[in-house]
């Protein structure tokens, strides 16, 4: 697995710890009503639980597994493309996320949002030539 | 494919059809409360269940004697996933739309286990994500 594709995945993990935690406490609070504050972290939640744990997860994989162009790491696009997007990624979910939970002006929800967006064109053309019948098996 | 990835990727397809359905359901009219069990049924039950699944089957070897690492915490991880999200679809729509029923604190046995059923995945996968 590349050093990006560990980061990727690593950190889809963490989001997933934090994002099963926050809906823990939203589902708990729903039976057992601790207050209507606990409705903040839902933004924080759908964020880390979607962009954070599925996307990135998939798009770390992705990179690792689809086909190759050669036998040398670098043969699988452009890392530092893969790193940007892993960073525009997480920059912008956790904009779009702490604008919800604070209640900021939608500025920097869109920001956040053009991140996330800005990510995956950046994956999808860094992989879009590894889209193809053959290929070398993952490393 | 080892045992419990059949377990999860069948569950993870039976689920989708089940979130599907309750999305027909909510289209005919079902309203609201059906909402949040249509969500976690697809993102939970499908997506999530389905990765579990496929992760702990093709993810690099965590050793030669345990290649998969603890086959007891994926076990854990299936059974309290389950668990946690069958009764929230249960129960979830019932309580609200009879919150003096007294479901409330299956509501709180549902979080806990969806949430433990996230942290052994997490630990049994974690040593497992490395380069090479």
């Amino acid at each position: 697995m590349p050093r990006v594709s560990l980061w990727f995945v690593r950190a889809s993990l963490v989001y997933l710890a934090l994002g099963f935690t926050l809906g823990a406490a939203l589902l708990a609070n729903k039976g057992v009503a601790v207050g209507p504050a606990v409705w903040r972290l839902l933004p924080l939640h759908i964020e880390a639980s979607l962009v954070g744990w599925v996307l990135q997860l998939v798009m770390g994989v992705a990179y690792w597994i689809f086909p190759r162009f050669g036998m040398t790491p670098a043969q699988r696009g452009r890392e530092g493309l893969a790193w940007l997007a892993f960073w525009l990624l997480n920059a912008g979910l956790w904009g779009v996320g702490l604008a919800g939970f604070t209640g900021s002006p939608g500025g920097v929800a869109t920001l956040g949002r053009v991140a996330e967006a800005g990510a995956a064109v950046v994956m999808a053309v860094n992989i879009w030539a590894r889209a193809r019948a053959s290929g070398l098996s993952p490393m | 494919m080892p045992p419990i990835t059949r377990w999860h990727v069948k569950l993870s397809l039976l689920y989708l059809l089940a979130g599907l359905g309750l999305g027909i359901a909510q289209a005919m009219g079902g309203g609201g409360v059906l909402f949040a069990s249509y969500v976690h049924l697809l993102v939970v039950g499908w997506i999530t269940q389905m990765i579990f699944g496929v992760a702990y089957w093709m993810f690099p070897r965590f050793s030669k004697e345990r290649p998969r690492g603890s086959s007891q915490l994926a076990v854990v991880a299936f059974a309290l996933l389950n668990l946690g999200l069958l009764l929230r679809v249960v129960v979830e729509p019932l309580q609200t739309r009879h919150p003096e029923s007294g479901l409330g604190g299956l509501l709180l046995v549902s979080a806990v286990a969806q949430w433990l059923a996230g942290l052994a995945f997490v630990l049994n996968t974690w040593p497992r994500v490395k380069e090479r």
